[in-house]
């Protein structure tokens, strides 16, 4: 590449005692894509956030076109040209497009805004880089994908030559990925910069021209994008090889275990309309969807926490029981969507939290006083036979990690606490009314936020669960979640879910049209064989 | 300067915390006493004095912390759900009510029960009138959720209110020369003294007990994780199948008895009549204790020794050096607030920019 438009040298910040960025130095050139690559807590947030002048660096310095930037100030990153597009957009719902991208960049003490010259400057800008967007509308009003291209615009109007993107595509469907791409490709060959934040791999090796991986703070390895392969990256990031979750199909698919018929449920954006579906033993149905189409209900239906208000829902052939205890007892595990928030009760040592679903079975209470001894030991078997890493069952949930949280969440729904009972033991044939094997898995996110390794490790469980004869139902807005795991895949757009189809009869820019609503939810265009999606 | 999360516990930083908010309480108060022009030595050794100094002194002062354990344990309780009930002082007078309307007011007339079955009567009618006094705004909460601290705090004015017109009205004792106190207790249902010719009774016996009962409510039942989780986090604790309207009104019932007792036993073992001055905002108080002790029922039980042996010593205190009782009301609201700081510092560290 050609000279370098920003120049990070030794850059080093310290939490305590944690080191989040060691000595990292890094270039960018003009007209060039930087993937910063790495899990969680690598330090990609940190970095970002000293080059933005949130955070301070303990050493080191930064030059923007050859100046060096004053540390700690986001007004003089701004001035120096650099943009900034956090995951979660900073815009206000109830103004207009224009307004949102005015705020801010005028004056307190000017008595009028100048509408029309930011109006004209505005469209000028969406223009050159293809940004189309109404400048009128109410940005409440606007999709998510429309939404990050006024963040952009925002941007851009404030002069940004130097634009940071993080995680822009956690939220989009594959079409609007698809788009922003496009506009990326645009705003590089006008000689802007982009440093490009993102765990995905496939994505990565696509937009970018050099990728930089961090890991534990640590800048491990540059690489050419052209001359990288997926797996080289993905050992950089984690250290050591990995091995993805094999997908087999599905051997042995029974008896329905969960059937919908017709169900209604909620109000507003989380509501499901009409929503049929048959889970049956031994499969694993995924339900894609861009978030906030109605997947919080249907989990939530499912988990015991909502209530239908019209329609029938069928466990194992009796109507599902109205309390999460229940269920449990009837042999359904539940993974819910936000650990910290829902999971668990992060104040509350791991022990009460392994047995906080069952905590009102005779296993674990009797006559209203917890069996401390038994309910500590089951804990102890969680911890052990799913390698929850942390304080021990003492320490308090919060303490632990997000993929040992989820670890704990997953063990303490498939383990059951009869003695001996191992979570896959028991043949996939037994229908009693308190199974020990797990009968229905409702996973929402399983493995959102989680690092590599522990996104293998939760889907190997969810699949050797499978194998048990657990019907499973994965909740996913990560396509390529739902692809790797779903035997057959259904689509949740504004609460309405399309009819579950096996997953190679799907394309990835057929689900995509689906979640984008625009696929009529009942004839959803079937693909050929040469254009099917193929996971990694 | 901003605050920073600290990323482990400093164990410097756990023994200095309350060291520092014990020093800068004397240290603030202290100025208070320089200001009123009292030497500040003689005033804190006649303040220790008058409270713990002698046996007569350290009896009244647990005399005084018996009310104190019994509406702390009602805000410890309560707060750990995160039910911000301030309505002890009123749900106590309802208890007291109840306790005197039981015990007092069949005088000749006495219904044929033995002493001990009317005494559990009377306290279990204290109970049930402190809880009811809660039940409605935990439901309110509950279902339509309307803001607790709002309701407690102003049904203490009704109640107030209600037990004045009892006074002047139907439970006036005819025989008190005109002024509005209700009818004594029957006199075997009043608590007997601990100490000979002093004023501390065995219901100290009882709110000790009662410490431990909900230490071990809190510690060893499915009741006790159900209240921890949905003060924790509602969401979570209502995903893992507690009922979160179910507990937030068991322990509203659980509260607002406690604090009901209080004023029973306040009337059997102090009193054994009820006039509107009883408490000298004994539910409020049982806030602070709550606060001081951390919401640990067995630190409760210290907290209002404490707390009581400042207010008692105050007394006397003021009489000898002119410094004013609401010094003792400074020093435990100065205490409240630097312990507040205090257990803040020990979770974060300030950081100079």
């Amino acid at each position: 590449m050609s000279d370098a438009v920003l120049q990070l040298t030794g850059i080093t910040k310290r939490f305590g005692d944690l080191v989040a960025n060691d000595n990292i130095s890094l270039q960018l050139g003009a007209g060039e894509v930087l993937a910063l690559l790495g899990e969680n807590g690598a330090g990609k947030s940190t970095l970002v956030s000293i080059l933005f002048g949130h955070y301070m660096a303990d050493t080191g310095h930064i030059e923007v076109f050859g100046q060096p930037l004053p540390p700690g100030d986001p007004k003089a990153a701004l001035a120096a040209g650099i943009g900034m597009v956090h995951q979660h957009f900073t815009l206000a719902d109830n103004l207009s497009v224009l307004d949102n991208v005015m705020m801010g960049s005028e004056p307190l003490w000017q008595p009028f805004t100048r509408q029309h010259a930011a109006r004209a400057r505005l469209q000028d800008v969406a223009q050159r880089f293809g940004l189309t967007v109404d400048v009128n509308a109410q940005v409440g009003q606007l999709s998510v994908g429309e939404r990050q291209r006024v963040e952009i615009l925002k941007a851009l109007y404030r002069g940004a030559r130097i634009l940071i993107l993080d995680e822009p595509t956690a939220v989009l469907t594959p079409q609007e990925s698809e788009a922003l791409f496009a506009v990326l490709a645009e705003m590089v060959a006008q000689g802007l910069s982009i440093i490009f934040i993102s765990h995905k791999l496939g994505e990565v090796l696509r937009v970018s021209h050099r990728v930089a991986v961090l890991r534990g703070g640590k800048l491990v390895a540059q690489a050419d994008a052209k001359t990288s392969t997926q797996s080289q990256l993905a050992q950089w990031m984690v250290g050591h090889a990995i091995t993805a979750p094999q997908r087999h199909p599905a051997k042995n698919t029974g008896a329905p275990i969960c059937v919908l018929q017709k169900v209604h449920s909620g109000a507003g954006r989380e509501k499901l309309k009409d929503v049929c579906l048959t889970l049956h033993a031994g499969e694993i149905v995924a339900i894609a969807g861009v978030s906030g189409n109605g997947q919080v209900a249907l989990a939530e239906l499912l988990c015991g926490t909502r209530r239908a208000t019209s329609g029938r829902v069928e466990l194992m052939g009796q109507a599902l029981p109205a309390h999460p205890a229940q269920l449990v007892a009837r042999g359904v595990a539940r993974i819910p969507e936000d650990r910290h928030a829902v999971g668990v009760v992060g104040d509350l040592p791991v022990w009460e939290n392994a047995v906080s679903e069952r905590l009102r079975s005779p296993a674990f209470s009797s006559w209203g006083w917890v069996r401390r001894l038994a309910a500590r030991a089951y804990a102890q078997r969680v911890i052990d036979a799913f390698d929850v890493r942390g304080g021990g069952a003492s320490a308090p949930a919060r303490s632990l990690s997000g993929g040992n949280m989820q670890k704990l969440i997953l063990g303490r729904a498939l383990l059951h606490p009869a003695p001996g009972a191992a979570s896959h033991e028991a043949g996939p044939t037994r229908h009693d009314s308190a199974p020990t094997v797990p009968r229905l898995i409702v996973a929402h996110q399983p493995t959102w936020g989680l690092d590599i390794g522990a996104v293998a490790y939760v889907q190997a469980q969810l699949i050797a669960a499978r194998d048990a004869g657990a019907a499973v139902l994965v909740i996913s807005d990560d396509l390529d979640e739902v692809l790797t795991l779903g035997d057959r895949v259904a689509v949740i757009h504004g609460g309405y879910l399309s009819a579950a189809r096996p997953a190679r009869e799907w394309s990835r820019e057929a689900i995509g049209l689906a979640m984008a609503g625009s696929a009529d939810r009942n004839t959803v265009p079937v693909l050929t064989s040469e254009q099917k999606y193929k996971p990694l | 300067m901003r605050l920073e999360k600290r990323t482990q516990n400093s164990t410097q930083a756990l023994i200095l915390a309350p060291l520092g908010a014990v020093a800068f309480t004397l240290l603030m108060s202290a100025l208070l006493v320089l200001w009123a022009g009292a030497p500040v030595g003689q005033t804190y050794g006649l303040l220790l004095q008058g409270g713990f100094g002698s046996v007569f002194a350290f009896s009244e002062t647990l005399t005084r912390a018996i009310p104190l354990m019994l509406t702390g344990l009602a805000a410890t309780v309560a707060f750990k759900a995160r039910l911000f009930n301030i309505g002890a002082e009123g749900q106590l007078y309802m208890g007291a009510l109840a306790a005197v309307a039981v015990g007092g007011m069949h005088g000749d007339t006495s219904l044929a029960l033995h002493p001990a079955a009317l005494f559990i009567m009377m306290m279990l009618a204290a109970a049930l009138a402190g809880a009811l006094m809660l039940l409605g705004p935990a439901l309110m909460k509950a279902r339509l959720g309307v803001d607790e601290v709002v309701t407690t705090l102003l049904l203490n004015f009704i109640v107030l209110l209600l037990v004045s017109l009892m006074l002047d009205g139907p439970m006036k004792d005819p025989t008190a020369m005109g002024w509005p106190q209700s009818v004594a207790l029957v006199p075997e249902l009043e608590l007997s003294k601990l100490i000979e010719k002093t004023r501390v009774h065995t219901g100290l016996l009882w709110a000790c007990a009662l410490s431990v009962g909900l230490w071990a409510l809190m510690k060893y039942t499915v009741l006790g994780f159900d209240i921890r989780a949905v003060g924790a986090n509602p969401r979570a604790a209502a995903f893992a199948g507690v009922s979160v309207t179910r507990t937030v009104v068991m322990v509203a019932m659980l509260s607002g008895a406690l604090a009901g007792l209080a004023g029973a036993i306040e009337v059997a073992g102090r009193t054994s009549y009820l006039t509107l001055d009883m408490s000298p905002g004994y539910g409020y108080t049982g806030i602070v204790i709550a606060m001081l002790a951390g919401l640990h029922p067995l630190g409760v039980v210290a907290a209002s020794v404490l707390v009581a042996g400042v207010l008692v010593g105050a007394d006397s205190m003021s009489r000898a050096v002119g410094v004013p009782t609401f010094i003792a009301d400074v020093i435990v609201a100065i205490s409240l607030i630097s312990v507040l700081v205090a257990t803040l510092l020990t979770q974060y560290r300030v950081k100079f920019k």
